[in-house]
């Protein structure tokens, strides 16, 4: 925060003085911003012409409110900062050596709470009321952790800007629909299929761009992800084109129970229990959360064997790789396809999930989204970007909920159309706040004394 | 190929190795040979070829002509030229190390020589099958690997900053990481690419030491601006300039090869005849007395003879060079020699290569 008084003054004025000062800056800047962005709004009036309503009343209430702003944190916040920086500083072993319970305990306690998520959600609102929290706050967003812990291999661990990682969620959830409408088969069977087949088209997509590095590589797996986007749509023989594929089977319980009410071996017919959707969704908050789990063991694993290893050495230095003989082309493809196979997991249970895929799902935005979470959690950390999912998914599924604003802005108010405004604000506020992502620093894969995390200077971000 | 008992002693024969880009010629008929068990130092000005030969040898360039064979103490002999990049450490055992150091700076100094071994650990790993269900075979390679790259960490003296990233380690310490790095695939030719640039003394006398002991079981081939380096340890030093050889011989025959002095210092400066007569030639300085073309040609590298060259912000692929005509002052020699007649026999077993170069005059 840029103070912009210059330092003479800065030595005569008091906080008080200087606040105000500050705050009258601010209050003018903020008249000069918004006095055509709020004071004016064009409307149409009853004869459909075009007329200026003028609003002095909420341009007043923007500028004091950005003046009073101001005037609290210069005068307030900032001393108050100081103060608990010197205060810091004065006593740093303690707080250095010793972090919290939470902090330590982070992974486990992460662990718990998902397991025991569905389990508080059912006790606290009853099957019928969990249905929302289990699938629109649980599954919704442990897909998101999914994809972006695949995406993470691909970009975190290999340095390879993959721009286009929508496309292979697009290839595994469209192998599930047409493979189990059309031949009948099963979540179980086609789960490794539709890993394989997008495994196999992150390979496909690997051949053309090895050659290619940093910003031209982002272009053409961009490219890539718009191109099987546009085949789905307009392959409307094999893919009914964006209408989209309905009827999508559900998972059943590993071939024992199903979730269909009109199937005898319906859960509730077997188990003897009340009819209720909400048993889908817990099985399915717990499918994903398996398979999100498959993928953080494959990725802690993959990174301490020699090829993950490979894999962090091409995001630092690819020349040096191959002076040491190892053989960065299918070093390169194994992360892509790697990564692309649990693109293709997740994309095969959102279909599942769904009932219903079309193209509106895989469009730009969702890789812009999961490549959002994976930079704001921390490349290369499972944590972080756990936490980001969280943050940003969670976060604009929140939206949905805060009816309360309603009251405060006005019947006509919809919350969720401000989603990409605060998305792109959170963005903003957690880069300049840590640049590196929530979790910057890197873990060791091995060490002789003590496993030491690597700050985040001194690892690169790949430039392939 | 031809890996008769006899060969076995060469580890490197480079043949007739040309390298060119476009029209510029930066290696030009370039042979030479390197024993097995030396320490082979290939010396000369600034953008004479030095690293472009590195890399034509370790693949990072194809050459555009000639043949650089590579014998492997089991006696199978490998084509460098022919093989992949990635497979010349691989198979043909050759290791080498880059001028503007290049580590894997956010990687601890133990990953780094981990990453080195990385072929050996694949095949443990059964390709990283096993390796993913934990079984116990890939578990033993691994903490083998460890024990070797703690082996190259106490001889590099890093062992006590294992667990740091290498990128915080002082500079001298990189170079000898990049060393160890290189010695954990297990070369039996180690290419060193300027190793001393940036050193101080006393970490100059520290690589000196860690060269002297991998040479006892790898063979090394040096790229060197530092004499004290190169006249101190290495067995047989080749000098080249615009890409091609003009001297080839110990250290002492080379360091009085009135070409080698031309091709640093130039022949057309008055304090040259001094130098000149410092080395007690005085065949050239007979010969000086034809001014040579002094329009073309290098700036003279002062800084070599001095001592550590400390700009080591290098030239980091490509090494690009003009020859342009009369620019090569070795040539100038040569072309006194031949319109001076006085003694061209004597001037003639200057020119092959090595063996026959005598130390001329009183001094060495």
């Amino acid at each position: 925060m840029a103070v912009t008084v210059s330092p003479e003054r800065d030595v005569v004025a008091t906080p008080v003085q200087r606040a105000f000062r500050e705050a009258l800056y601010a209050a003018a800047i903020a008249l000069g911003l918004f006095v055509l962005f709020i004071g004016l709004k064009t409307d149409q009036n009853i004869s459909n012409e075009l007329i200026l309503v003028q609003r002095w009343g909420l341009l007043a209430i923007v500028v004091i409110a950005t003046a009073v702003g101001r005037f609290l944190y210069v005068g307030y916040a900032q001393p108050a900062m100081e103060r608990a920086k010197a205060q810091k500083a004065a006593a740093p072993a303690a707080a250095a050596t010793a972090p919290g319970f939470i902090r330590r305990n982070f992974n486990q306690i992460g662990v718990a709470v998902l397991l025991l998520y569905p389990v508080a959600i059912v006790l606290l609102f009853g099957f019928q009321g969990s249905l929302k929290w289990v699938d629109n706050f649980g599954i919704q967003i442990l897909i998101y952790v999914m994809l972006a812990w695949g995406l993470n291999i691909v970009i975190g661990l290999a340095g390879l800007l993959d721009l286009g990682y929508v496309a292979f969620y697009a290839v595994g959830a469209y192998a599930y629909a047409l493979l189990g409408t059309h031949f009948g088969l099963s979540f179980w069977i086609l789960l490794p299929a539709a890993g394989l087949m997008a495994a196999f088209w992150g390979v496909m997509l690997g051949f053309p761009v090895l050659r290619l590095r940093g910003d031209y590589l982002a272009i053409v797996t961009l490219a890539f992800g718009e191109i099987i986007r546009l085949v789905i749509i307009n392959w409307r023989e094999v893919t009914n084109g964006s209408a989209g594929i309905s009827g999508i089977p559900k998972v059943s319980f590993f071939g024992l129970m199903s979730f269909n009410v009109s199937d005898p071996n319906y859960i509730a017919k077997v188990l003897g229990i009340a009819q209720s959707g909400a048993y889908y969704k817990i099985f399915l908050y717990y499918l994903i959360l398996g398979l999100c789990f498959l993928t953080a063991f494959v990725t802690i694993r993959l990174r301490r064997l020699p090829v993950g290893r490979a894999w962090e050495a091409l995001r630092e230095d690819e020349i040096a790789c191959r002076s040491l003989g190892i053989n960065t082309t299918t070093t390169k493809l194994t992360a892509f396809a790697t990564g692309a196979m649990f693109g293709g997991f997740a994309g095969s249970f959102f279909a599942a999930r769904q009932g219903f895929v079309s193209p509106e799902s895989f469009v730009f935005l969702e890789s812009a989204i999961i490549l959002a979470i994976v930079v704001l959690g921390g490349m290369g950390s499972l944590g972080g970007i756990a936490v980001a999912a969280l943050v940003m998914i969670g976060g604009t599924e929140i939206l949905r909920e805060l009816d309360f604003l309603k009251a405060v802005f006005g019947p006509d108010f919809t919350p969720e159309l401000y989603r990409m405004l605060l998305f792109g604000m959170a963005m903003v506020i957690v880069m300049l706040w840590k640049p590196r992502g929530f979790v910057g620093s890197r873990e060791p894969t091995a060490f002789l004394k003590e496993r030491r995390a690597v700050s985040g200077s001194f690892t690169k971000e790949g430039h392939g | 190929m031809n890996a008769s008992p006899s060969m076995n002693d060469i580890i490197l024969q480079v043949e007739h190795l040309s390298m060119k880009f476009g029209g510029l010629v930066a290696i030009g008929d370039l042979s030479f040979q390197a024993k097995r068990g030396e320490i082979t130092a290939l010396i000369g000005p600034n953008g004479a070829g030095k690293t472009t030969v590195f890399n034509c040898i370790t693949g990072f360039y194809k050459p555009s002509e000639g043949m650089i064979t590579l014998n492997r103490r089991d006696g199978s002999t490998y084509l460098l030229e022919r093989l992949p990049n990635h497979e010349i450490p691989a198979r043909a055992k050759v290791a080498r190390t880059f001028q503007n150091i290049r580590l894997f700076s956010g990687m601890t100094l133990l990953e780094n020589l981990l990453v080195a071994q990385h072929n050996k650990l694949m095949k443990a790993s059964g390709y990283t099958m096993l390796g993913l269900f934990g079984f116990s075979s890939y578990r033993k390679a691994s903490a083998e690997s460890i024990d070797l790259a703690r082996h190259w960490l106490e001889k590099a003296n890093l062992v006590d900053r294992a667990d740091d990233p290498a990128g915080d380690l002082p500079y001298g310490a990189q170079r000898r990481l990049e060393i160890a790095r290189a010695m954990c695939t297990g070369p039996e030719l180690l290419c060193l690419d300027e190793p001393a640039a940036g050193l101080n003394p006393k970490e100059s006398a520290a690589l000196n030491a860690l060269l002297m002991d991998i040479r006892d079981t790898t063979s090394i081939l040096l790229i060197e601006h530092d004499m004290s380096v190169v006249m101190q340890i290495s067995d047989h030093v080749v000098v080249l300039e615009y890409g091609r050889k003009i001297s080839d011989g110990s250290p002492q025959s080379v360091r009085t090869d009135p070409r080698v002095i031309a091709a640093y210092l130039g022949v057309d400066d008055e304090e040259v005849e001094t130098v000149l007569t410092e080395v007690g030639d005085e065949d050239v300085i007979e010969q000086l007395d034809i001014g040579p073309d002094a329009a073309h040609g290098p700036g003279t590298s002062s800084s070599f003879l001095a001592g550590p060259v400390t700009d080591t912000i290098g030239h980091s692929e490509g090494e690009r060079v003009t020859v342009s005509k009369g620019a090569s002052k070795a040539g100038q020699v040569d072309a006194k020699a031949n319109a001076a007649p006085r003694k061209p026999a004597e001037r003639a077993t200057a020119k092959p290569a090595g063996s026959t170069a005598k130390p001329r005059g009183g001094r060495k």
